[in-house]
């Protein structure tokens, strides 16, 4: 059984149950030594600065003016200013659909279908599409971000030239669609690679045993594959929501733009706190995207638990 | 809080594992140490400067300090990074007390560094020496004026420049107009590329609008035309809201914009529309485009310019900024501009300042200043005694030093400009999407009241 | 048998339409850094070895990268030893508030990664001593990394059986070297995935190396990637995409290498 990759909150029970005595006789003390580096490490370099960003959205501080020497504690003042501000919740907006489209919907479906593809196959054809998946997921941002310019350019681009539509601005015609096919393009590889190491855990009798009784592909997928791979779906969604949410390459392809149109919250936030040097208000609007992901996260434990 | 912040945050080091500490070296023994940073790299952005700082200044700043009996150490700094990133980086430095000994920022960011306490006065920080400084008396007053905030001078500027109408020479010819075309009202520069248009000229008119060029549209763009219509953006302490001249003024971007073919609405959204604008402007297809003299020497320089054009002497033409109608222009003028400059400082928490501000001088002697503008590198120089010899050569620059600093105008040195300039870029930019001048001059008016405090700090 | 030849029709249309879509964007990067003055088109290339030349002549081309590959390495190996020995530790005993503590981390890390945290971390790292060090930003990148790695980790640990330690302690092993003989081989490909990710990710980083080193000559590629433009904030294209290729080339080799050596999976050796 592959239950055991489920993240913890899906088995708390049955794992509470089977680690009562653990296997390698690790102890609380030692395991507690065996986190505590990565702990150490987490709490100055992490969660320490994490709280002062909080902190910060608290107060009115700038990169530079008078604000910088002397800030201010200004409550909720940022809160309500940016819950007051319609760029904000353009912005929301515009993430939840880079977030859906790109990730939730393109991502996962993609990387779900290519896993599912080559599940059997071995040799070379497996290896050069799981390679070139891959190779747009570890090439650094800057240069992919040439390449899509390169690809969707308006006059000389790529695409263009193969669609034969020159002239046709891709970018600011269609900025979301753009940043969302790119990002599908970009993180395709992590969802592609978990699917396939969870689809290696279905059994293949349970399989077998469903094509005999005559279901169809899809009856498989979902009263088969599925239940087995309900943990690794929680992971992924978790894990890839929460890139996404944060991902801030979109700005090297639009820049926000045209007039915000692709201006997603990570943009937002950098067009804020770093161009516009409003640091306070950065903050602040970083603490709200917190919120936002652990409602996301709150939503897909209880989601993928009640199905169980 | 800075004590209790303190406090935490040496808890956590020790907590850390005993961290290795890497400090920056300080000068050891007599030797001086300075370092010098610019927003420069050799082999990247602004090569050329970065080069002069690091073959030339230091060489021949630490040899006449040896002549004094100094040993004197210099080392450059450098970065090639977006302004933003760079000023993020130095304003982090500065308020850590960091950074290099002799920094150079943009004017527009003096009045912001200054209530920081990130620079300070050059008198607090080099003592008397600084308005002994021989080289102020070659400065022109307006120049002096990018260098100053609240009536003090806090760095020595380092340069300026001018905008100024390029055309295509061949192009207006084509289409029936002058060689030596001189605009007196946005009417002609209108007409003009009415006539363009109707000869074939794809773009027959480019003025930056839109907020993807950042501060190009500002000065290339929404500042001259404001000036243009007898405006400017703050005056006497009060900023200018939903008056007649900005209406004016975005009035001419939807004239231009908004359906009538003389520009191209889509370059001013596009990520890397300036420089398509350039692009398009070296390869004959944009008519009249409103620049600075850094498309002169840095875009269409037939040597090493980006968009290098070979006939550029012959070919591209220029011509001043006519105020809405002649005698309307700021101050009365038939003619404006717009000008900006960088500024060069001491920085306050340097251990060196004397040295400091003498490596600050010595890159503004003459013999730098000529030396630097060596070999087809010619920019406007901060110093009439120099500029004389240097721009000979150069008729743009020239015509701007001669023609158009005179009737310039320079921005607001205050912390809230950069913002300001934001809102105005957007109300370019919700004219060219389709907004009238009204509206988008009324969305300005609540933005700005939302910046400058209110109501009361904008001119009715 | 038609139903199985469509089938087959099917699945290599489909093929075919996923390696266009992956390759079609990286031919940019295949033409442009061998073309005499690149633009934004794919052209066949003439061949030209100028742009290399003009790379190799960069002051600080060569040794960034160099830089690049002591940070993305230096990283990539702290997160793997201390997230595995986290993520072993978590995942066979069950501290208490372990899964909301592993949730509020992970979700902490996304606000570290986020333009608002350059201040805090900046001034963190001026307390420390750690500005202008290499080191410091080791440690800074490693921290921001190990709730995501933990996460991932624990995930491949709690899908190994546990069989092998039990019988590994009746022989009087250690837990430390149950760790070293038994399961770290057993994790060995998840264990090289998130080197590969770490690195990946350390790789692209622009904004924290660029505050927290000063000195040129310690900046990674990153950095000096951003550099390749000019006064007006021109793209240099012979150089950013002859740079780009170079600068892409050793995250390419590492993954060929890791999934030659360990195979590049997400889950531990062996299947129950």
């Amino acid at each position: 059984m592959a239950q055991a990759t489920s993240p913890p909150e899906v088995v708390r029970d049955a794992t509470a149950r089977r680690y009562s005595s653990d296997a390698a006789g690790l102890g609380r003390l030692r395991a507690g030594a065996f986190v505590a580096p990565a702990m150490v490490l987490i709490a100055v370099f992490l969660v320490f600065p994490a709280l002062w960003v909080i902190y910060l959205g608290l107060t009115n501080y700038r990169l530079t003016g008078v604000e910088a020497a002397e800030p201010r504690v200004v409550g909720l003042d940022n809160f309500v200013k940016a819950l007051s501000d319609p760029t904000f919740w353009n912005s929301t907006w515009l993430t939840v659909q880079f977030v859906l489209g790109s990730a939730v919907i393109g991502q996962v479906v993609l990387g779900f279908t290519i896993a599912w593809l080559l599940r059997d196959r071995r040799g070379p054809l497996k290896r050069i599409v799981e390679g070139l998946v891959i190779l747009a997921w570890i090439l650094p941002s800057a240069v992919v971000s040439f390449l899509w310019v390169a690809l969707l350019d308006r006059d000389g681009g790529t695409l263009n030239t193969l669609l034969g539509i020159p002239g046709f601005a891709w970018l600011l015609d269609h900025p979301m669609l753009s940043i969302i096919v790119f990002n599908t393009w970009r993180g395709t590889a992590f969802s592609m690679m978990l699917y396939g190491a969870a689809l290696g855990n279905v059994p293949p009798s349970h399989l077998e045993s469903a094509r005999l009784a005559g279901a169809s592909g899809w009856q498989q997928l979902r009263d088969v594959v599925f239940p087995h791979i309900r943990g690794h779906i929680l992971t992924n969604l978790l894990l890839i929501s929460l890139w996404t949410f944060n991902d801030f390459t979109p700005f090297m392809l639009t820049a926000g733009g045209p007039d915000g149109k692709s201006e997603v919250l990570a943009v937002y936030v950098y067009n804020v706190a770093l161009k516009g040097g409003q640091l306070g208000y950065g903050a602040a609007v970083s603490t709200v995207i917190l919120l936002i992901n652990l409602v996301v996260a709150v939503f897909y434990l209880r989601l993928l638990r009640s199905k169980k | 809080m800075g004590l209790r912040k303190r406090s935490m945050v040496a808890v956590l080091a020790v907590s850390s594992l005993g961290l290795a500490a890497c400090g920056q070296s300080s000068g050891s023994g007599d030797t001086i140490e300075l370092t010098i940073a610019q927003n420069a790299i050799a082999g990247g952005k602004n090569a050329a400067a970065a080069d002069f700082i690091a073959k030339w200044v230091i060489p021949q700043f630490e040899a006449a300090e040896k002549a004094k009996g100094k040993d004197v150490k210099v080392k450059f700094v450098p970065s090639g990074v977006d302004d933003e990133q760079y000023k993020t980086k130095l304003s982090l430095d500065l308020k850590s007390g960091k950074g290099a000994d002799v920094i150079d920022i943009d004017g527009i960011w003096a009045g912001e560094f200054a209530e920081a306490g990130y620079i300070k006065p050059l008198s607090d920080v080099v003592g008397a020496d600084a308005d002994k400084w021989d080289g102020w008396q070659q400065i022109p007053e307006s120049v002096q004026g990018l260098a100053t905030y609240n009536g003090k001078k806090y760095a020595l500027p380092i340069g300026t420049d001018g905008r100024v109408l390029y055309f295509n020479k061949s192009l207006l010819q084509k289409a029936g107009l002058p060689a030596d075309w001189q605009p007196k009202s946005w009417q002609e520069i209108l007409d003009a590329g009415t006539k363009l248009k109707s000869s074939g000229v794809p773009v027959p008119i480019q003025i930056n609008a839109g907020t993807a060029m950042g501060e190009a549209t500002s000065m290339q763009g929404m500042l001259p035309l404001l000036a243009g219509a007898g405006g400017e953006v703050q005056k006497d302490g009060k900023w200018t809201g939903a008056s007649q001249p900005l209406k004016d003024a975005l009035g001419l971007y939807q004239k231009i914009y908004g359906g009538s073919g003389l520009g191209d609405p889509k370059l001013q959204q596009e990520a890397k529309g300036r420089d398509k604008s350039f692009q398009q402007f070296a390869e004959g297809k944009i008519g009249i485009l409103m620049e600075g003299d850094y498309f002169w020497r840095g875009v269409v320089n037939p040597k090493d310019g980006i968009a290098k054009m070979a006939d550029r002497d012959q070919n591209v033409g220029y011509a001043m900024i006519p105020a809405i109608e002649p005698g309307k222009g700021l101050r009365g003028q038939d003619f404006v501009s717009m000008s900006g400059g960088a500024l060069r400082t001491v920085n306050p928490n340097s251990k060196h300042p004397k040295e400091a501000f003498e490596l600050l001088t010595f890159t503004l002697s003459p013999d730098a200043l000529k030396e630097e503008t060596k070999n087809g590198n010619v920019r406007i120089t901060p110093r009439t005694d120099v500029n004389k010899e240097i721009l000979a050569g150069e008729p743009l620059l020239t015509f701007i030093s001669e023609k158009v600093l005179p009737l310039t105008a320079y921005r607001p040195p205050v912390a809230v400009y950069p913002q300001v300039s934001a809102a105005l870029q957007e109300a370019t930019a919700a004219v060219v999407g389709g907004k009238t001048p009204d509206q988008a001059a009324a969305e300005y008016q609540t933005k700005l009241e939302g910046l400058v405090g209110g109501a009361g700090n904008i001119a009715s | 048998m038609t139903r199985f030849v469509l089938g087959r029709i099917g699945f290599y249309t489909l093929i075919a339409v996923l390696l266009a879509f992956f390759t079609i964007p990286l031919l940019w990067l295949a033409s442009a850094p061998f073309t005499s003055d690149p633009t934004y088109e794919v052209k066949v290339p003439d061949f030209t070895w100028e742009n290399f030349q003009a790379i190799l002549e960069h002051p600080y081309a060569l040794p960034s990268l160099f830089n690049s590959v002591l940070l993305a390495v230096g990283t990539a190996l702290l997160v793997v030893l201390l997230a595995a020995l986290a993520a072993y530790a978590l995942s066979r005993v069950r501290l208490p508030g372990r899964d909301v503590l592993l949730y509020a981390l992970l979700l902490l890390s996304s606000i570290i990664t986020g333009t608002a945290a350059m201040v805090p971390i900046f001034q963190l790292a001026v307390e420390l001593n750690l500005i202008d060090s290499q080191f410091g930003l080791i440690l800074i990148l490693t921290g921001g990394l190990l709730p995501a790695a933990i996460f991932m980790l624990k995930d491949f640990m709690d899908s190994t059986p546990k069989s092998y330690e039990e019988s590994a302690r009746v022989f009087g092993a250690s837990p430390l070297q149950i760790v070293r003989h038994v399961v770290v081989p057993l994790v060995r490909p998840g264990l090289a995935t998130i080197a590969v990710w770490a690195v990946a990710n350390v790789w692209g980083n622009f904004l924290m190396p660029y505050l927290l080193l000063s000195d040129v000559e310690k900046q990674p590629a990153a950095v000096i990637m951003y550099t390749l433009y000019t006064e007006g904030g021109q793209a240099n294209l012979q150089l950013l995409s002859t740079f780009g290729l170079l600068y892409s080339v050793p995250v390419v080799l590492m993954y060929l290498f890791v999934s030659k050596k360990y195979g590049f999976r997400f889950h531990g050796g062996i299947k129950r």
